[in-house]
């Protein structure tokens, strides 16, 4: 029997969100609003410096001087700032190690398919998590293991008490407070995040990640992460979030900063599968976030994002090739349907010489989202030889979708190369029928060849996170076929 | 973006020395009222991020009519008909009209037909739209009968020839059912600089009407010129572009394309060659309304000294404009490191069973070809000309009016040196 359309609308409609779930934990917090008053409490309950303090209150008051940016192709209602709790915390105090974990967090982890058990991973997988449930960050993995190799891995919050020279010395340098509204947002408000340092010369021997967890209602995550690489350095980092299933939008506005000294290497992922709000467009988080790494000579940063949640996506990972010879490179898949909007793409800053980039974009629009790829190419008087080389491709699974394609090529030198090509199209209905024709159903073909055709970006993500993020794509289109 | 009051209203830059708008009341008047809320683009308006304005914006232009002896150095082709206009009055002594068609100028018809003028044209936050409307003293209405086919090339022909002089013209092609025309349309300069051209374009093609125009673009390098075509195709029509911007200052092509009916094909072809300051911005954008439709679009340009090219190409593919094939292509060569080259090609698609693509390249030329070309005992200087000449061929190659192709190589020759 054929797979009817309707059949597959039914399975879609019938697909729940997998994480949708809260965790039933006490949990302190602020009252709702933004004030100064606000951001000193949030200072003093993380027990923070003054300098810190200083810096927070800095960028409020640049905030408060600042517009709501309206240039990105999506729609939604503003949120509204005074009525976000900003600070929400897990009662209990950091978990020293994994037996003090109450029962319900770890059912929470166990769900979420997070290991932070050193012991059971011998079997599994070898990642070092930093888990991040609201504000505040709950445990940290393996801290002891990666110290002896003098990497530190921690949450944001320890990383200024014991590290603060660092901390001081390269925060803010890569997305400074003024960069943008919401990474002034953040700058004033971050609660947590996670830090990391790799010594010169260090190879991480393991996977490092996040994994940013949304829980209490009416919150907002505003956290911020730190990635440093020292010279001669590599490390791969991961980054993984969702939320609970909830009519409200909740907003999520993080900045990630990455330096790689020279000859220093940094692959961040990110698989994102915030929750996207139900069929109807109702609910779901507002994800608007800053990223940019920063490249010194011989250095390259590599991205590599799945987007498949979030109600409305608005971020550009970006790469400033400052060093010669530096290489910063760019994979997404970008997965939107039902009333998901996504404007997401990438700028590559090439200053110095010999800096090569390199930009994939999958795009697969369904329902009736709206899938935007918006990419920066920027080549500066001296950045002689630089190379891009850019393709965004849009699939379109439905009548009522739109998939939108705008680059930005600035050229300044005559010896630069830039490529950009882009293509548009939809599934082949001969390739759906050359399927069933070989006893594939609409439904595993449709999955077959949208994988295929993200495959280039998929390559790219650490083992792990491959799998998750394959079986993610075919949830997310389940029943999209137009 | 919120609307930028404009409180010191330094937008009417038009000295008008007495000469009235010729366009009807209630336009002008809708124009007086807006120009008092606009202001000018600059970097941040999106649309003009690239082009700054300031050249045009921090001076007064003056209207006045003028005369000159003789248009020999502007007519493409001997044989077609000629309309000329000069700083954007008609000449009827220069120009040469034929019975075949309906040729005529804007200060010859009678108001009921003026009201044929400015249905498509967008005013609001458009300045120079609106500063054209009030100002227009001239400009060609070109009717081509149903069921014609027209063999004598229409040429219309702007000169300016004042220093510190501008040119509002509004010109109005209709393209009747089943007809089938070309069209020149060209703008010169005659010992005159820091002039402002601002032309409007207004084209209709009806069912089945067959429309090419060709805009060569050679005022002198101290001249702006801002020239702005909106089309409005019905179905089974063909309509073609081709810009080729030769020589000026500050040029922007607005071309806007509307494709209402279905089974059109639309064809959109540029080049820009430029050197010393110039700054060319060629601006497209296609709207693919309903299905079935094609267009094509390929813009080329090459960058000497310290010149700079915009090009930012818009294709929209609305919600029911099913099975449209968009193509869009856009390649610059750097020749110098002072130049600049900003490209923007982009698709904005709400349909899904449709085919389009874009792409961009910026390079140089091939260094292994033109080691092959001087192995073979070509010197350098032409080895590097025969393959720009060759990066633009193809697009020349689409010209269909041999005369055009003429003087297109003869002043490529003459400027650049090439051997065409």
């Amino acid at each position: 029997m054929a797979y009817t359309e309707n059949e597959l609308a039914s399975d879609l409609e019938n697909q729940e969100y997998k994480y949708g779930f809260v965790t039933n934990i006490e949990s302190e917090q602020v009252p709702k609003g933004l004030t100064e008053e606000t951001i000193r409490l949030i200072s003093k309950k993380k027990e923070e410096p003054e300098w810190l303090l200083e810096y927070r209150l800095k960028a409020f008051e640049i905030w408060n001087n600042m517009v709501e940016p309206t240039w990105a192709h999506v729609h939604y209602d503003k949120p509204n700032f005074q009525d976000i709790i900003y600070y929400s915390a897990v009662k209990k105090k950091k978990y020293e190690n994994w037996d003090d974990v109450e029962p319900e967090m770890k059912a929470t982890m166990e769900k979420l398919g997070i290991s932070m058990d050193e012991q059971k991973v011998l079997t599994g997988t070898n990642v070092a998590v930093d888990f991040v449930m609201d504000s505040v960050s709950v445990a940290t993995s393996f801290k002891a293991k990666l110290a002896e190799l003098g990497i530190i891995f921690c949450s944001f919050s320890d990383a200024v008490k014991e590290h603060s020279e660092l901390i001081k010395k390269y925060m803010g340098t890569v997305v400074p407070v003024t960069d943008n509204f919401y990474a002034a947002l953040n700058a004033a408000v971050f609660t947590d995040g996670s830090f990391c340092y790799i010594p010169k010369g260090v190879r991480c021997p393991m996977e490092l990640s996040t994994y940013f967890r949304i829980n209490e209602q009416g919150t907002g995550q505003f956290e911020r992460t730190l990635v440093v690489a020292d010279e001669g350095s590599y490390v791969s980092y991961l980054e993984g979030c969702t939320a609970p299933q909830r009519d409200e939008n909740q907003l999520h506005a993080a900045v990630v900063e990455l330096i790689a000294l020279d000859n220093a290497e940094i692959k961040y992922s990110t698989v994102q599968n915030w929750y996207p709000g139900d069929k109807d467009g109702k609910g779901g988080i507002f994800n608007f976030v800053t990223k940019r790494g920063l490249c010194e000579r011989n250095a390259k940063i590599s991205w590599t994002q799945v987007e498949t949640g979030s109600a409305v996506t608005w971020k550009y990972p970006s790469c400033i090739l400052k060093g010669d010879n530096s290489v910063g490179e760019f994979y997404s898949v970008a997965v939107t349907n039902n009333y998901q909007q996504a404007d997401t793409g990438t700028k590559m800053i090439h200053l110095g010489k010999n800096t090569k980039s390199t930009i994939i974009s999958k795009g697969v629009s369904a329902g009736k989202s709206n899938n935007s790829y918006r990419g920066l190419v920027q080549i500066h008087k001296n950045a002689q030889n630089a190379r891009n080389f850019s393709q965004c491709d849009s699939l379109l699974m439905s009548d009522e979708c739109g998939a939108h394609t705008f680059p930005y090529i600035e050229c300044k030198n005559s010896s630069a190369k830039i490529e950009h090509e882009a293509t548009t199209s939809k599934i082949g209905e001969d390739q759906i029928f050359y399927c069933n024709q070989r006893g594939i159903s609409t439904e595993k073909a449709i999955s077959l060849i949208v994988n295929g055709y993200c495959k280039e970006v998929l390559n790219q993500l650490p083992m792990e996170f491959a799998v998750e993020a394959q079986k993610l794509l075919a949830i997310s289109l389940e029943g999209s076929v137009g | 973006m919120e609307q930028v009051i404009n409180t010191e209203n330094n937008v009417d830059i038009v000295q008008p020395n007495g000469v009235n708008g010729i366009l009807p009341i209630e336009l002008k008047e809708k124009a007086t009222a807006l120009l008092s809320t606009l202001s000018f683009p600059t970097t941040k308006t999106e649309a003009w991020k690239y082009t700054r304005v300031g050249k045009i914006s921090n001076k007064k232009f003056d209207i006045q009519k003028s005369q000159i002896s003789s248009i020999k150095n502007y007519v493409i082709d001997p044989n077609g008909i000629s309309i000329v206009f000069i700083n954007g009055f008609y000449n009827a002594s220069l120009s040469k009209l034929s019975d075949s068609i309906n040729v005529s100028s804007l200060s010859e018809i009678s108001e009921i037909e003026k009201n044929k003028i400015g249905k498509n044209i967008q005013l609001e936050n458009e300045v120079f739209n609106t500063l054209n409307t009030l100002y227009t003293t001239d400009g060609a209405i070109i009717e081509i009968k149903a069921n014609q086919n027209i063999h004598e090339t229409i040429q219309i022909i702007h000169i300016i020839t004042d220093n510190k002089t501008i040119s509002n013209t509004r010109n109005l092609i209709i393209s009747q059912k089943n007809s089938k025309a070309s069209i020149i349309q060209a703008y010169f300069s005659e010992n005159a600089s820091e002039t402002f051209t601002n032309v409007i374009t207004e084209v209709i093609v009806k069912e089945n009407a067959h429309l090419t125009i060709d805009k060569i673009q050679n005022e002198s390098e101290n001249c702006y010129q801002i020239a702005t075509e909106q089309i409005s195709q019905e179905q089974n029509s063909t309509f073609s572009i081709n810009t080729f911007t030769i020589n000026g200052g500050l040029v922007r092509n607005n071309v806007n394309i509307n494709i209402e009916g279905q089974n059109c094909e639309t064809n959109l072809n540029g080049i820009y060659i430029l050197k010393g300051t110039q700054h060319v911005d060629n601006h497209t954008i296609i709207d693919h309304k309903v299905p079935n439709c094609n267009s094509n679009e390929s813009y080329k340009g090459v960058m000497y000294d310290k010149s700079t090219a915009v090009f930012n190409g818009k294709v929209f593919v609305r919600k029911d404009a099913q099975k449209t094939n968009a193509f869009q292509n856009n390649a610059n060569v750097l020749l110098s490191d002072d130049a600049t080259v900003n490209s923007k090609p982009e698709l904005e698609i709400y349909a899904d069973d449709v085919k389009c693509s874009h792409g961009s390249t910026t390079g140089q030329l091939d260094e292994d070809a033109v080691f092959y070309l001087r192995a073979r005992g070509i010197s350098e200087k032409s080895a590097r000309q025969l393959i720009v000449s060759a990066f633009i061929a193809d697009i020349i190659a689409k010209i269909e009016n041999e005369n055009v192709k003429e003087y297109i190589f003869k002043n490529l020759n003459e400027n650049y040196n090439f051997e065409l």
